[in-house]
């Protein structure tokens, strides 16, 4: 059978040069970076040339990057070790709605140690509006985190605009980049933030390694104690084939971003047009233009994305979705709700991470397979009877 | 390993008995979309049996695969025994579940249940109404 894999926003495969790149690590070259002999030299200097890589991705300089075991390690360092550092300034922290759990749940793990939060609204195409940002910051505000991307819906936030905000302010700005880093471009400077987050898995690179920039001077409190791994930021023996991976998988990206995102958004833009051709009563989710170049994503009303997922999976195609079903919590997206949606169409939610490996045929078979997939379903929803129905007798 | 059973996608897959029944005898409504799954089963009663099972199900591979296990369990027995279905026999019968989905998802025998009872309901009306 067919196989279409079109779930790179959970994780995206990891390239053979990646790979390559790691196994000496995972085989003779094993020594431990901080020690002296020359076991210890040679994962060191692959150490140094990785973060090196993984600077000039984002325009940073190597000092500045710590590494991390993933985009949620980042996020938590960055909310809790940030606001733990500002804390004599201040107690109060402002996130967008729609940021993702890691940020979210570290600002209510926050709020049970004495510090409050608040959260800035979104618009229906999930895009933070830099005003209500200004108007959420308080004279006892330390933080701002904002995520550069959505994962769920693929909307772009005005990161630049919020940073003239929180620098006007003296707040520090932390930006989730985890979705766009290695996808689009991400220059720290230009962008006008203080710490960004990013992860291996999201271009290519291994799961189980991330990184946080952190802007030279930006004071914060190590979450992990111990030796002086990570200038002392971040303790614990590193994960050195990880390491070397992600920084290989950073230089491939900043050299094939250009042609990676062109030929993404081509994709994308077909699968965003031609769905709602084959599909009625289909929307299109997050911003119709400024969004990741392999992210579309879609509810459709009156099924569940469950439902749709297993039937897609047994064509052979790997999506996901922001069902409460698929959730782990029971509850539909707080992305989706927090851009006005009913639960009722938040639970018809379905989303395609398009990545490199795709080709238009892939697009052509979801076109082909998912509406017989949606009108079976359709066919026994309660919801699309009743719709039925109301449109005859109105 | 996949979450579901083999009989779980067997129901999910090939859902038996869907459909609507015209002039229901009763009806029952389960769910609602903010857990996001809803069920609706109409019954068709015959000599205090179930002649006919049918549903209407919006939710998860585990809440259509429940629908269509309850329906199959339904068919053709009498009221008292359709009442004997638990959410937990349903489980049994699919091979399983996954422990997650038990609560949401799992309704179909409670919304068999209130077709009954509306059924039963609509009877004692009925008679009411031949009586006086």
């Amino acid at each position: 059978m067919k196989k279409v894999y079109l779930d790179n926003t959970a994780t995206t495969p990891v390239l053979p040069e990646v790979r390559d790149a790691m196994l000496p690590f995972l085989g003779e070259s094993f020594g431990n970076p901080s020690c002296l002999h020359e076991w210890g030299d040679i994962p060191r200097d692959a150490i140094a040339l990785a973060r090196e890589q993984v600077a000039a991705l984002i325009g940073a300089s190597p000092e500045e990057i710590i590494f991390t075991a993933s985009g949620t390690e980042s996020n938590n360092f960055a909310i809790k070790g940030l606001a733990m550092a500002q804390q004599k300034k201040g107690k109060h922290i402002v996130v967008s709605a729609i940021e993702h759990f890691s940020v979210l749940n570290s600002a209510k793990t926050l709020e049970k140690m004495g510090f409050e939060y608040s959260l800035v609204p979104v618009d229906k195409y999930g895009v933070v509006d830099p005003a209500d940002v200004r108007k959420a910051i308080r004279d006892d505000t330390i933080l701002v985190s904002i995520m550069h991307a959505n994962g769920e819906v693929g909307t772009i936030e005005p990161i630049k605009e919020i940073a003239k905000v929180t620098k006007e302010k003296g707040v520090i700005f932390h930006t989730d980049a985890v979705g766009t880093t290695g996808n689009i471009p991400v220059d720290v400077t230009e962008m006008g933030v203080d710490s960004l987050s990013l992860a291996g898995n999201m271009f290519y690179g291994p799961k189980g390694i991330g990184a946080l920039w952190l802007k030279k001077g930006t004071r914060i409190l190590p979450l992990l104690d111990g030796g002086i791994q990570e200038g002392g930021r971040r303790a614990g023996t590193e994960n050195v084939a990880g390491i070397v991976g992600l920084g290989k998988a950073a230089e491939l990206a900043r050299i094939q971003m250009p042609e990676r995102s062109a030929k993404l958004v081509q994709l994308r833009d077909y699968l965003i047009t031609e769905m709602p051709k084959k599909i009625s009563h289909v929307l299109v989710t997050g911003h119709p233009q400024n969004r990741l170049p392999g992210h579309a994503s879609f509810c459709i009303e009156f099924i569940e994305g469950e439902s749709m997922l297993m039937l897609l999976n047994a064509k052979g195609v790997g999506v996901t979705s922001g069902s409460a079903c698929t959730s782990r919590a029971l509850q539909a997206s707080h992305v989706l709700l927090a851009m006005g949606l009913p639960h009722e169409i938040a639970q018809g939610s379905l989303l395609f991470g398009l990545g490199i490996d795709n080709k238009k045929e892939d697009i052509d078979y979801v076109l082909e397979v998912l509406p017989p997939i949606v009108e079976r379903l359709r066919q026994m929803s309660p919801l699309y009877s009743k719709f039925l129905k109301q449109g005859k007798g109105g | 390993m996949p979450i579901y059973s083999e009989k779980v996608m067997d129901h999910f897959t090939n859902p038996r008995n869907v459909g609507e029944i015209e002039n229901a005898d009763g009806i029952g409504e389960v769910g609602n979309p903010v857990c996001g799954d809803m069920m609706t089963f109409y019954i068709k009663v015959k000599d205090n049996r179930l002649e006919d099972v049918k549903y209407k199900t919006f939710g998860c591979g585990a809440a259509i695969a429940v629908s269509s296990m309850v329906s199959e369990l339904a068919k053709d027995k009498t009221l008292e025994e359709a009442m004997e279905i638990t959410p937990q026999s349903v489980v049994t019968e699919l091979d399983g579940l996954p422990t997650i989905k038990h609560h949401c998802s799992n309704l179909g025998a409670q919304a068999l249940h209130i077709a009954i009872e509306d059924y039963r309901n609509k009877q004692k009306l009925a008679g009411g109404k031949a009586n006086g």
